[in-house]
């Protein structure tokens, strides 16, 4: 289909345009990615605007996970993942061969789907990335713990159980405290890959929240399959389609008035 | 015997019998039996062995018997005891758990957290941790003696310039060692278990707040694997603790005056004495009560550990099951 | 690029530290994988140092004859260096540090001992004869004093006979009963528990066979030689008390619990969805263990048979406490030596880098060969078994 071999240069004037003044802070360029023989992800470029919510949706399986993982380098775990093209933030490539990938994903945080908070303390799990930068001194430790905890709307819940179990949670505050653990470190970008596709409704709603909330402080990227959510939370949506870029721009623009007519079969429910 | 009628085959049903228990199938009732048989002979062989033991052995058990040092003839019901040989086990497999438990838990972390899946060291490795595993403890015996006694240990004197031997002989050290190389599949086998039971999820949180893989596994994946490290240790120990034939030429010795006192000195063993006690007696039927005791002591050493390492591994598996 | 863009990426310049940055990590990782290097190490050490004590006998350098050609030690100096230590018997260093006059007087010693060996063994050509020869370690021999050739491990005495084809047939023989009683045992209890039994029968009879595992073997032999061989024998009534069968059915308690728990492994890994659809069909419990579940892996109840045969095999102090008179005879009934029992009953006496102390580490080499083998089959094939099995599902 024709429609499919949109040049790069349109895309990102689309996003560029939408994006007003702020320049984007995460530049994809040409990024392909090989799980042995299989390729999952075909010559995307896509630029993310700073301080904004920028939602990848798409049908499961298509990649759009795995791009968000390839933003702080987390395929790097998996064997036998071969990637080509590049992925600049703030004019970086992270990709580079001197880049010390801790040092990356410091700043570029993650909130997984299933939530996955250590077997340890409320307290000890948020400040668990702090101490492994080695903050040592109490009260500094208690003032972040505190603020992450405000931030993610979680402290006036747990503040008088700060150091029992984070398993016992329930599992929307799990995934909060997750949130909270990631912000702790302060990074810049926060990747979210589903983070409410396991809550009920009401959780949901409460992290949705928190996100739109966190989107003065950082910029969030974030995997989402349900249509209805991209629209609330976020600015910029970008759709994907069997491990290639489909279209992306405003999410509003994306939903009412889609250049592609599958873009337009997907968010209207045609398939999916 | 093939009452899964072919395909195709048309069963008549009458309504309402069809659902009654059918007919008495022999075949059916046969062999479960006979497994069943299979298995509870088994049970029984088990029952009669720790029964008869316990039996004969439990009267004969004294606080004496176990706190006594015995004379050269330790054959002397009245006189004799197995202090020394209690303290020869105990030292022989703790000495034995400082080496196996790093070298074992560390090989495990290499294999489950950096190894690469498939590769052809990794295999290699594997084949290696289980071949170990199935290696005769007698050719562990022989091991020890031509490694580490008549290579290290020689080498070693000379290096130090020793008079005499001093290395070079059975020791408890040799003997430490030689389990120590014989009981590495058992630590590896139990911890890589407990490893693969923590999530991903885990490890990768841990990573994606700026964790190294090394800090992730020391913070994050050690803390969690330690009931699984803790069975591959006691496992370990019980497996060790009767052994006898790996430590025949490496150390065990038939009558010492005193206790070992250095990694150098040999030893006297419970596992050994069983042997001596029940092949080298002038009169069998004379030894025969010290022997259930001494039997019943080595038998409660093994046993009790191995319990609480079987116990933390029901959990672990279940743990394991619950999230797989 | 706005200006508040300026401060924001500053920091991003942090990333570039290089993969090399932490030089204690790196470190730590490259330990890592040495210790676990050092697994097959050990392997490997213990494949050269049983080794290398045998290799003398296995490449036939090894000389055990009585009567020696004797060097007259005149003719010292006729010899060459490396001759002379041979001819010694000698180490390196010891040949070194030795000076011209005690190489002499160990000729001289080596001469008259030579000289003190009686006429009528002198006579014997057995006192010739190098026993560990392959053919003499292997081949039957009508040794002086025997009216045919026989087969005959002894030892002792002046000369030494190493042959070894009664510990073979013995280790064989009692290996053969234990695998006899102890497969069918396993292997049933195994189908039993894995197919049939209720989940919480399964749940206490399986840690309980388990347990049988962790019972020390000088307590089974002790077991087997005050309690089972009087009770054996008056049900069976054969001459000699404490015989191969015996040590046979001692060793299937070490065995049992080994064939058993490889075996409930394979048959449960057989994938659920075979077995409910062989229910679905309408079949039994037992009508689908046994045409469903036990097919499909039995490669793998095979490979518990091959590793329970490796830890018969190797099993010693049972078979130690129980038999030990080395005769040929492949009646169960008759007592047997096996090569573990060689090793470990004659160790003691052998004298460091003799003769006999070296054959009983080529022993150990053939026995550590068998096992090596015996494992990497049963391993390949449980390997194999689990792939096809995972891979289907």
């Amino acid at each position: 289909m024709p429609e499919n071999a949109l040049p790069k240069l349109e895309l990102k004037t689309a996003l560029a345009a939408a994006s007003g003044n702020a320049a984007p802070l995460i530049e994809i360029k040409k990024l392909s990615l090989f799980y042995g023989q299989a390729q999952a992800l075909k010559n995307i470029s896509l630029s993310i605007r700073e301080r904004v919510v920028t939602a990848f949706i798409g049908p499961s399986g298509c990649g759009k996970s795995t791009l968000l993982r390839c933003l702080n380098r987390m395929n790097d775990l998996i064997d036998g993942v071969r990637i080509e093209g590049s992925v600049r933030i703030g004019q970086h490539d992270i990709y580079a061969p001197d880049v010390d990938v801790i040092e990356l994903r410091k700043r570029v945080g993650m909130v997984f789907q299933k939530s996955n908070p250590f077997p340890k303390s409320i307290y000890d799990n948020v400040a668990y990335g702090l101490r492994i930068q080695g903050v040592k001194n109490k009260s500094d430790l208690d003032a972040a713990v505190e603020q992450s905890l405000r931030g993610a709307a979680l402290w006036d819940e747990v503040k008088d159980r700060l150091h029992t179990s984070a398993l016992g949670l329930s599992g929307g505050q799990q995934q909060r405290l997750c949130i909270a653990r990631a912000i702790a470190v302060k990074p810049e970008i926060v990747l979210m890959d589903e983070p409410a596709s396991a809550l009920d409704p009401i959780a949901t709603a409460r992290v949705e929240d928190l996100i739109l909330e966190l989107k003065r402080d950082f910029t969030i990227v974030i995997v989402t399959h349900n249509m209805q959510q991209a629209t609330r939370i976020s600015d910029d949506t970008a759709f994907f389609y069997m491990g290639e870029l489909i279209e992306a721009g405003p999410t509003q623009k994306i939903f009412t008035n889609p250049r592609q007519k599958r873009t337009e079969d997907y968010v209207t429910g045609r398939f999916g | 015997m093939n009452p899964i009628p072919p395909t195709g085959m048309i069963i008549p049903t009458e309504p309402g019998r069809h659902f009654r228990a059918g007919k008495f199938d022999f075949w059916s009732f046969f062999f479960s039996g006979l497994t069943g048989l299979a298995t509870l002979l088994i049970l029984a062989i088990l029952a009669v062995l720790l029964g008869n033991i316990i039996i004969n052995g439990w009267p004969n058990l004294s606080w004496h018997f176990v706190s006594t040092i015995p004379r050269k003839d330790f054959f002397d019901p009245a006189t004799t005891g197995v202090l020394p040989m209690i303290i020869g086990t105990t030292i022989r497999v703790f000495v034995m758990t400082i080496f196996v438990l790093p070298i074992g838990v560390i090989t495990a972390i290499y294999l489950t957290e950096y190894a690469p899946t498939d590769s052809m060291l990794t295999r290699i490795i594997r084949a290696a941790v289980n071949n170990l595993a199935g290696v005769p403890s007698i050719v562990f015996g022989l091991f020890g003696l031509g490694f580490f006694i008549n290579f290290i240990g020689r080498n070693l004197d000379e290096f130090l310039q020793n008079p005499g031997p001093v290395w070079g002989q059975p020791a408890v050290l040799w003997a430490s060692l030689t389990l120590a190389v014989m009981t590495l599949p058992v630590v590896i086998v139990a911890t890589e278990e407990s490893l693969k039971a923590i999530p991903l999820g885990l490890r990768e949180a841990s990573l994606a707040l700026g964790a190294t893989k090394l800090e992730t596994i020391c913070k994050v994946v050690l803390p969690q694997a330690l009931p699984g490290i803790m069975t591959g240790g006691i496992l370990a120990v019980s497996r060790a603790a009767g052994e006898v034939a790996p430590i025949l030429f490496t150390g065990v010795a038939y009558y010492m005056a005193s206790l070992p006192s250095k990694l150098s000195d040999q030893f006297m063993d419970l596992g050994y004495h069983v042997f001596v006690l029940s092949t080298q007696s002038p009169d069998i039927e004379r030894t025969r009560p010290i022997l259930y005791a001494t039997v019943l002591v080595l038998l409660l050493l093994t046993f009790a550990l191995n319990f609480v390492a079987i116990l933390i591994r029901a959990r672990v598996r279940k743990k394991l099951r619950a999230l797989g | 690029m706005p200006p508040n863009q300026g401060n924001r990426t500053h920091g991003w310049m942090g990333i570039h530290r290089g993969h090399r940055a932490r030089p204690l990590e790196w470190i730590a990782e490259r330990g890592i994988f040495l210790v676990a290097l050092s697994t097959i190490l050990m392997i490997f050490l213990i494949f050269v140092f049983v080794g290398r004590e045998a290799m003398p006998i296995l490449f036939g350098q090894e000389n055990s004859a009585l009567i020696k050609p004797v060097i007259p030690p005149e003719e010292m100096d006729r010899l060459k260096p490396e001759e002379l230590q041979a001819y010694l018997g000698l180490s390196d260093k010891a040949f070194r540090q030795m000076e011209r006059e005690t190489l002499r007087e160990l000729m001289i010693v080596k001469q008259e001992a030579q000289e003190e060996i009686p006429e009528q063994l002198r006579n014997d050509p057995d006192a010739h004869l190098n026993t560990t020869e392959w053919s003499a370690m292997l081949l039957p021999r009508q040794w002086s004093g025997y009216d045919e050739p026989v087969y005959i491990w002894q030892p002792i005495g002046s000369i030494h006979k190493y042959n070894i084809v009664p510990l073979i047939i013995g280790s064989l023989k009692v290996t053969l009963v234990g695998l006899l009683v102890a497969v069918p045992l396993a292997v049933g209890a195994a189908i039993y528990v894995s197919q049939l039994a209720r989940p919480r029968v399964r749940e206490v009879v399986k840690p309980v066979i388990e347990m049988l595992s962790g019972i020390p073997s000088v307590v089974i032999g002790f077991f087997a030689l005050l309690v089972m061989a009087s009770v054996l024998q008056s049900v069976f009534g054969y001459q000699t008390r404490l015989n191969a069968f015996v040590a046979g059915i001692a060793l299937s308690f070490a065995v049992i619990p080994l064939v058993f728990s490889i075996a409930e492994d394979a048959l449960t890994s057989v994938p659920r969805s075979y077995t409910q659809a062989a229910l679905a069909l309408g079949a039994s419990r037992w009508q689908t263990a046994w045409q469903i579940v036990l097919p499909t892996a039995l490669p793998g109840v095979f490979a518990a048979v091959v590793l329970g045969f490796g830890r018969a095999i190797g099993e010693t102090m049972i078979v130690l406490m129980v038999c030990s008179a080395s005769v040929v005879s492949w009646s169960i009934f008759d007592s047997a030596r096996t090569i573990t029992t060689t090793i470990a009953a004659e160790m003691a006496e052998a004298v460091a880098g003799g003769h006999h102390y070296r054959i009983l580490f080529m022993l150990g080499a053939i026995l550590f060969a068998v096992t090596f083998i015996s494992n990497l089959i049963g391993d390949v094939v449980i390997h194999r078994l689990k792939h096809r099995l995972e891979g289907k599902r």
